[in-house]
């Protein structure tokens, strides 16, 4: 399968796991990953915030780029994903022609997840299973903007998505139901204010355990630094230790699927999910 | 009964309109069933709450808004457009409210996360068209004066030994993003959107 890769801006650094496991994870299912012809950011949340004519500009941009190719664009990023959706209904709308921009929209704008979780796909990844994640304790976390607001996203199941639990039932774990899987981590305020991430994902943190996590699970990169990179600061504010490893659930398929980098990928963590993994056997 | 309420609580309805058309919102369908400050997980640092803001732009008390800190703590998460019974995009109105107040020129309640906004678009700007994590922190840090501020306190040693720790980690580089090839086309669209 050949698809339109659309990576963003963090995969190259910040989320390298992710992007690392991702590439891994397509050959591994023969999806063939070609990037977006001379793709630009986003704009993410500064652009919507303060600037809306650049909020769409740089977002049309990559879909008509992507468009030329004539293949769907499958998006890790959660902002990235829903500010293409943004512009693909500007595009669409009845104001395209402020926009200047000839889009016919042939092609379909993917949310990562949502396209490794297809059934023909869910079908390869059980056939190649060789590791099951035997009864791994977890909570699916999907984050804001994958979901909302489903006139953007087109998607049914917004409060309550399910496609990552199913998949990592599929791959021997044991996803807990919980009632955050779309709260809000905080996002860009882990620069600006950093103390509201630090109230939104402790949040986050007690109520994980409560649902009896040992783990996240997550889809998008701004979620797994937030979750991740401040777990000691946040712990010691607190007066608690937490140790939460957040994978990403393209980590995850590459474990169950035997990928020989996965240590590669644990490492770049702050919280180090290999003693975890270890003890449940799995490395 | 004209000259019953003083003219600072009048309603001016003009601000709603100006709201309507430029993003198609219509703040006046809101009926205060406050569903939207319900699902806010931003409340907790807010001096109005959502539904409060949607009113206070029906009635055309702009000054108020426009300073609130609400606008600026809000995260963009979309509970509150996705749950609004009367589908009010109530995300795209605090986004409208921001670029107002940073277009008007008046002084922003939330310095640091304008800083934020500015130095990450200035970065995309200057990198051609890619985003430079490494040097967003760098020009947030001169923005905000929050670089300043750390020096002085001793704040600074904490956010180097995160620099370094992300950086031996392979989550930090040196190396800047490959530029948009089409430079051109990126230059415009900054230009264009200036005014």
């Amino acid at each position: 399968m050949k698809v339109s890769y659309y990576p963003g801006c963090s995969l190259e650094h910040s989320a390298k796991d992710y992007e690392e496991s991702i590439e891994a994870v397509a050959a591994l299912l023969d999806v063939q990953l070609e990037e977006v012809p001379d793709w630009n950011c986003c704009g993410a949340t500064a652009a919507h915030s303060i600037n809306e004519q650049l909020a769409l500009a740089l977002p049309a941009r990559n879909l008509v780029n992507a468009e030329v190719k004539g293949q769907d664009v499958v998006v890790p990023c959660a902002l990235c994903f829903n500010r293409l959706k943004v512009a693909e209904h500007a595009l669409l709308g009845p104001d395209a022609a402020t926009l200047g921009l000839d889009y016919q929209g042939k092609i379909k704008v993917w949310d990562l997840l949502d396209y490794l979780t297809q059934e023909p796909v869910m079908a390869q990844i059980k056939e190649k299973l060789k590791k099951p994640l035997g009864g791994l304790q977890t909570v699916c976390y999907y984050g804001c903007v994958v979901a909302r607001p489903p006139k953007i996203t087109n998607r049914r199941d917004y409060e309550n998505p399910t496609n990552m639990d199913r998949l990592l039932k599929d791959l021997g774990a044991n996803p807990y139901p919980w009632s955050y899987k779309t709260d809000c981590c905080g996002a860009g305020f882990t620069i600006s204010r950093p103390d509201i991430i630090d109230t939104l994902v402790q949040k986050l943190y007690d109520r994980a355990l409560e649902a009896g996590a040992e783990c996240f699970v997550v889809s998008c990169q701004m979620c797994q630094a937030n979750l991740d990179i401040p777990q000691e600061r946040i712990g010691k504010k607190a007066g608690k230790k937490y140790y939460l490893p957040v994978l990403y659930f393209t980590e995850l398929i590459g474990l169950a699927l035997g990928h020989p980098d996965v240590k590669t990928w644990f490492s770049r963590h702050f919280v180090d999910p290999v003693p975890l993994l270890q003890r449940k056997g799995l490395l | 009964m004209e000259g019953a309420i003083s003219k600072e609580l009048a309603p001016n309805f003009e601000f709603s309109d100006e709201i309507r058309k430029e993003r198609q919102i219509a703040v006046t369908d809101c009926y205060q069933c406050a569903k939207c400050s319900a699902g806010c997980p931003l409340t907790f640092v807010m001096d109005f709450l959502p539904h409060e803001i949607i009113r206070l732009s029906g009635l055309g008390q702009e000054e108020m808004v426009l300073g609130s800190k609400t606008i600026w703590v809000c995260s963009a998460c979309e509970t509150c457009t996705t749950r609004c019974p009367n589908d009010i995009d109530i995300a795209g109105v605090m986004d409208f409210l921001k670029e107002r107040s940073v277009r008007s020129g008046r002084l922003v309640s939330q310095k640091s996360v304008l800083a934020f906004h500015k130095a990450f678009l200035e970065d995309v700007r200057l990198s051609g068209g890619r985003l430079n994590e490494s040097l967003l922190l760098g020009l947030y840090m001169l923005r905000s004066g929050e670089g300043l501020r750390k020096f002085k306190t001793g704040g600074l040693k904490e956010d180097v030994k995160l620099g370094l720790q992300m950086f031996k980690k392979g989550r930090l580089s040196v190396k800047p993003p490959q530029k948009v090839q089409v430079l051109d086309e990126i230059k415009n669209l900054f230009e264009k959107a200036k005014s």
